[in-house]
């Protein structure tokens, strides 16, 4: 009987093990497929069946990629949006998340509502409209329409950093507020120190989001020297057809920082998620 | 979600008695008119941290989704000043075959893929949710997929998708298959879209991995030593504790489906024979490569109210079969 329950475990075991790998294969494939492409040379791209190892290693294609196009004007275009989008959206989620999280109005409940609602909202039904605001201000061709509306609040953060904040002992900002701490201390000294998961959650979906964007550019940047690495490897696509070796070195560069912060950040970005996720 | 007015400060009936106020001050009403004012404190707090939202909602929202609805009644090429035309838009979206062809392609590609994804990731989650050595490496490696998208993904598949040189067809090829064309085959391309979302999966993964952690060891014990099999534990006890996960996976999985962008633009064109042509792409080859600004405006408030209904039946229909720990 024993034996049999313990046969029966290491069974069920190794099943789940096999079935990891073959999806953690399923997963990294693409990856592998991409990588072992940017460093074959140009006959070796097309050999016939395909070549599973590269070898010779071609790693000039990684310097020709980027020489081909302005990469690293690209690189610092998306470089200034993340970081400004970084700042706003720091600043305006954490005030919002924490008004909603601790301060009581009338009419909180109702506005909560409407903040939740919008994620519902396609950017399809947004973009002509704002495209239409944006180019009679004068915004086509910078990289405000890009930014400013960060400066504003995002629904998801929003929900993301009031479930954290609700989660925080109120004790800590009591007795803050009995040594005469005002609000805005009060947020700096004790809710930011203690709600870093959240924060970095927050940084990380918003570097994901920013640097994978590809519709909001599209539409308002067509100068090449104001494209980011989005539109810069699109652009790249139509000029370098079938330079799979160079596309593939170039798509190398432009997912390696994403997947590093991801790769670093992980432990606190799950934890943020499975702390915050669906609790209330 | 809960509102959560019993966390907060000042509840709402002390708001009430706070605000009835009479000529003559006792020194229980001086301290309720002290109260009162730190109240009022505190609501004038409130609204100032969430102005910025506000003021976001009012001009990047709300604003141009009126100004949008306005705009659907006009024919408008962006320079001129918008013409009305009525109902004009929205009589020649019924009789266009591209719009049919764009909402057909849409609508296959999220009923097929909402529930395809929702379903792989579950059984991911649920692996992930074994006792076996190794997770975290597993669980790393299974969502790094969701880290990236946009051009780049859509790049490398398109090199996966390659009918010659390409992964998928190498892989079948070892098999002894030989493979489809995959995106330039007309009857390929929109199935290899949906095969290429299930890359993406990672994101409800990692949702139903943290429902999957609320669940009670003892009641799956219970549930065992009553001599449920593992079936029956599945469905009677995982997936009703784990409904609000799939509620929320769902509705944001067919908001997100229904956008398909970036893949038609980089990787299809809308093509081969407009079996890609997805709603927000045919939207965007209007308003910025027609320049028909008037009709792109008309498509989009018909993809707003799509998606608007789609979300409502989910969540009416949610009653019947989400069920919260507690209730």
């Amino acid at each position: 009987m024993v034996m049999t329950s313990n046969v029966r475990r290491s069974v069920g075991r190794a099943i789940v093990y096999v079935l990891l790998i073959i999806f953690s294969l399923a997963s990294l494939l693409p990856f592998y497929w991409m990588v072992s492409a940017s460093l074959k040379p140009n006959y070796s791209v097309f050999s016939f069946p395909p070549q599973w190892i590269p070898w010779p290693l071609e790693w000039s294609n990684y310097p020709k990629a980027m020489t081909f196009v302005p990469f690293l004007q690209f690189f610092v275009n998306t470089l200034i949006i993340v970081v400004s989008t970084l700042i706003g959206s720091l600043m305006s989620n954490i005030l919002v998340g924490y008004a909603f999280a601790r301060l009581e109005a009338r009419g909180k409940n109702v506005l909560f509502y409407i903040v939740l609602s919008t994620m519902m909202l396609p950017y399809a039904v947004l973009m002509v409209p704002q495209y239409a605001i944006f180019s009679s201000l004068g915004w086509v061709n910078t990289f405000l329409p890009l930014i400013v509306p960060s400066f504003f609040g995002n629904a998801f953060f929003i929900f993301l950093l009031r479930q954290f904040f609700m989660g925080i002992p109120r004790d800590l900002e009591d007795a803050a507020a009995i040594d005469g701490a005002g609000l805005f201390s009060t947020i700096v000294r004790i809710i930011i120190p203690v709600s870093w998961p959240a924060m970095i959650t927050v940084c990380i979906f918003q570097i994901q989001f920013t640097w994978n964007d590809f519709l909001g550019p599209l539409i308002y940047l067509n100068k090449q020297s104001m494209f980011t690495l989005a539109l810069g490897l699109n652009d790249f696509i139509g000029q370098y057809t079938g330079s799979w070796n160079l596309l593939m070195a170039a798509s190398t560069v432009i997912l390696l920082p994403i997947l590093l912060i991801f790769y670093f950040g992980q432990r606190l970005f799950i934890g943020g998620i499975v702390m915050t996720g669906l609790k209330d | 979600m809960k509102g959560g007015d019993g966390d907060c400060y000042y509840s709402r009936r002390q708001v009430h008695m706070a605000n009835v106020q009479t000529e003559v001050m006792s020194p229980v009403k001086a301290t309720r008119r002290r109260r009162n004012s730190l109240q009022a404190k505190r609501e004038r707090l409130f609204y100032i941290l969430v102005l910025p939202w506000v003021i976001g909602f009012l001009a990047f929202t709300l604003g141009p989704m009126v100004y949008s609805l306005y705009l659907s009644f006009t024919h408008w090429d962006l320079f001129s000043s918008p013409r009305f035309i009525g109902l004009g838009n929205y009589a020649q979206l019924s009789g266009d075959p591209l719009f049919w062809q764009s909402l057909r392609v849409t609508s296959i590609y999220s009923i097929v893929s909402v529930p395809l994804g929702l379903i792989v990731s579950l059984m991911l989650a649920i692996l992930l949710n074994q006792k076996v050595k190794g997770l975290s490496v597993f669980r790393t490696i299974l969502y790094l997929p969701s880290v990236v998208s946009g051009v780049a993904v859509s790049t490398v598949f398109m090199w996966v998708f390659n009918p010659q040189f390409g992964l998928l067809n190498a892989l079948l090829g070892e098999l002894g298959v030989k493979g489809p064309g995959w995106l330039s085959d007309p009857n390929w391309a929109l199935p290899s879209l949906i095969l290429m979302s299930l890359w993406g999966v990672g994101g409800n993964m990692i949702i139903f991995l943290a429902g999957l952690q609320n669940i009670p060891v003892s009641l799956l014990e219970a549930a065992s030593l009553d001599g449920a099999t593992l079936w029956r534990r599945f469905w009677s006890v995982t997936i009703p504790i784990l409904s609000p996960s799939i509620l929320f996976n769902l509705v944001l999985s067919i908001i997100n489906q229904f956008q398909t962008f970036t893949q038609a633009y980089v990787m299809t064109n809308g093509g081969p024979l407009h079996s890609t042509l997805f709603y927000v792409y045919y939207l965007f080859e209007n308003a910025f490569q027609y320049l028909n600004m008037g009709y792109a405006a008309a498509l989009g408030w018909i993809l707003f109210i799509i998606i608007l209904v789609l979300t409502m039946i989910v969540l009416a229909t949610s009653k019947k079969w989400v069920f919260y720990q507690g209730e």
